[in-house]
């Protein structure tokens, strides 16, 4: 056969694209939602990572995901009004009908962030993916963020530091708070709040893409009624609450 | 220039060797603060900014306002105000340079100073007030110049209007630090960028008040009553506009529910901020002042003296309740419930001012004086009053 088909030669182009396309995507689609990131490649503004935290489930007595947040992140695990705290466990009790709550409270990762708007020297910023983050190296340690923050989610640290875990750098004079694990995600692991809740079989704090309809956050968050706190504001937060 | 404008030579050598060693002392502490961590300070996690922003803020506010000397004489023409405009323009650099070195120093980071000149977030207030200072520096330097270099007078109007208007957008500037604060209840109000406007013109006419007394005190020499008399006046009118301000701002949360609770702790309940307030900002930093200004046979020039020394007080109480008071009051995360962590929520903060940081704030004041003291000896600047011209004016 020496006459070409244009036309033959066009379909069986499109077809081993479309097959070829096909067969990867699963394994695309996989590798984008399990391994993170590869080193050098920009977070994604297609995801928006989010934390679902369900308060019926959280216990007053369990204090895990602070035990493991500060281990993580090389935190002393102090409570002076000098130590940071990236995570803390607040209780509640509602004013009218006595009903008590636990959860946790941390950076909420708010879409329209006031820390960013206010820190003079873009030291805070918001990544693609929705993480709300402190660059060391230029934050000046004004703490107009922490003046900013409308869940005080914020610390100051105010002492010289040791035993830094080498993942989360940190430094005397700057702005700290909870950077969702960013390093873990980053490596394809959920947050070691995350984690330690789902270890004590409670699974109090759902994570996942907010952005993905079909992420089980996101399934969720349709399906129940959640809260932003103080959704007055309308930042947005990535942290929601139900049961509240 | 003869040497009976300067102020007496002992007294110069004393007053720089004093403001040379608070000064100093200043700067110890915040090598301390840097050696060892804002630890070392009263300020923590929930109280952020404390005692060194108080005194930064009052002269930062005070810079701005001091100018309104030389605003009057030259934007409105008043010749008594004119011959002040030197010393008033020196005295809002060396005001701006104490709070500015304070509220540098203060930060956990002052060495990284060329980040936060290089990278501006332009969202950021703070950001802002960067080229605001330095704007202000350089055009109050160069009404100086206009003012003081014969071949430049013909400027010296022109740059007196630029300072006027920059310093109400840097004022403005400084209020909206805590305008744009959502998340507290004591700030994020609109009123607080004005406030702070008509705060400036109080505060700042008391520094100026006490510094020309004393050098007028110091040269042998007696302040014209009548002069006396207008800028007593002046004084007394800026603090019943700050009063008007202070109440605004109360009464207005007073009408929000959800602010009660707030004014009800700041007001009444909140120990040494309700103290603070009463007796220190209402009674000695305004209601007295009010009577030493405007009560018959009060005339002498002591009097203002301790009116204004007594202004000066009242603001940084003020401040203190509405910087430290301001963070002291829980923030609103869960309204409704009643709160606890071990991160203080849902708790009144504790806060309690440490050496280190009272004597970087006291640092700034010493910056101040130092630059004033020296600058008026070099400078010549003790106001001269042509007779003639200022009847004709003040009339």
């Amino acid at each position: 056969m020496n006459a070409e088909n244009p036309d033959r030669r066009k379909f069986l182009g499109k077809t081993s694209a479309v097959v070829a396309g096909l067969a990867i995507a699963p394994g695309v689609f996989l590798y984008t939602t399990a391994h993170g990131r590869a080193p050098g490649e920009a977070a994604s503004g297609k995801v928006r990572w989010g934390m679902l935290v369900d308060t019926t489930r959280c216990s007053s007595d369990c204090k895990e995901c602070v035990v493991a947040c500060n281990k993580e992140n090389g935190l002393s695990g102090g409570t002076k009004a000098t130590d940071p705290q990236w995570i803390r466990k607040v209780e509640l009790t509602d004013k009218k009908n006595g009903r008590k709550l636990s959860l946790p409270v941390m950076c909420q990762h708010c879409e329209h962030p006031p820390c960013v708007d206010v820190c003079p020297t873009n030291a805070s910023f918001r990544r693609a993916d929705g993480i709300v983050l402190v660059d060391r190296h230029r934050c000046i340690g004004c703490r107009y963020c922490m003046m900013a923050c409308p869940y005080k989610a914020r610390s100051f640290v105010h002492e010289t530091l040791t035993d830094q875990n080498p993942d989360v750098p940190r430094g005397k004079g700057t702005v700290e708070a909870c950077t969702l694990c960013v390093h873990r995600l980053d490596r394809g692991e959920l947050p070691a709040c995350v984690e330690a809740c789902a270890k004590t079989g409670r699974r109090a704090i759902l994570f996942g893409d907010l952005n993905d309809p079909e992420s089980e956050i996101s399934k969720r968050i349709r399906t129940v009624a959640s809260v932003q706190l103080r959704a007055d504001l309308m930042l947005n937060t990535g942290v929601r609450y139900e049961g509240m | 220039m003869t040497t009976y404008d300067k102020v007496e030579t002992r007294n110069f050598y004393l007053l720089v060797a004093l403001s040379g060693l608070v000064a100093g002392m200043g700067l110890i502490a915040a090598y301390l603060m840097e050696e060892h961590g804002h630890v070392i300070t009263g300020m923590n996690n929930q109280i952020v900014w404390g005692m060194p922003h108080v005194f930064a803020i009052f002269m930062i506010v005070a810079a701005s306002g001091v100018l309104n000397v030389a605003s009057v004489g030259s934007v409105f023409g008043k010749a008594a105000y004119k011959a002040r405009a030197p010393l008033s323009s020196l005295l809002s650099i060396a005001l701006l340079s104490g709070g500015l070195t304070v509220l540098m120093l203060d930060l956990g980071r002052a060495d990284r100073l060329m980040v936060a000149m290089t990278n501006y977030n332009l969202t950021s207030v703070f950001a802002w007030n960067v080229v605001l200072y330095s704007g202000l520096f350089s055009l109050a330097a160069i009404y100086i110049w206009t003012m003081m270099e014969k071949r430049m007078n013909v400027w010296s109007k022109p740059a007196g209007f630029a300072v006027f208007a920059w310093r109400f957008i840097l004022t403005t500037g400084t209020g909206l630090i805590f305008a744009f604060l959502v998340a507290r209840q004591a700030y994020g109000s609109a009123l607080l960028p004005p406030m702070f406007i008509v705060m400036s013109f109080a505060w700042g006419l008391a520094v100026f008040h006490v510094v020309q007394s004393s050098m007028y005190a110091w040269n042998g020499k007696t302040i014209d009553p009548e002069i006396h008399k207008r800028m007593r006046n002046l004084l007394g009118i800026f603090v019943i506009a700050v009063l008007y301000f202070v109440v605004a701002y109360h009464l207005t949360n007073l009408y929000f529910a959800k602010q009660t609770a707030f004014e009800r702790f700041i007001l009444v309940e909140g120990g040494v901020f309700a103290v603070l307030f009463w007796v220190g900002y209402v009674l000695l930093g305004s209601l007295l002042p009010l009577l030493l200004i405007f009560l018959p046979g009060l005339e002498k020039v002591r009097y203002t003296v301790m009116a204004s020394l007594l202004v000066i007080l009242g603001s940084i109480a003020f401040l203190y309740v509405f910087i430290i008071g301001g963070q002291a009051y829980p923030l609103s995360i869960f309204p409704g419930y009643e709160t606890t962590s071990s991160f203080g929520d849902g708790q009144i903060a504790s806060y309690a001012p440490s050496l280190p940081e009272f004597l970087l704030g006291l640092g700034g004041i010493g910056v101040a004086f130092l630059m004033t003291t020296i600058c008026v000896r070099l400078l010549s600047m003790l106001p001269h009053d042509i007779p003639d011209r200022r009847k004709r004016d003040a009339l």
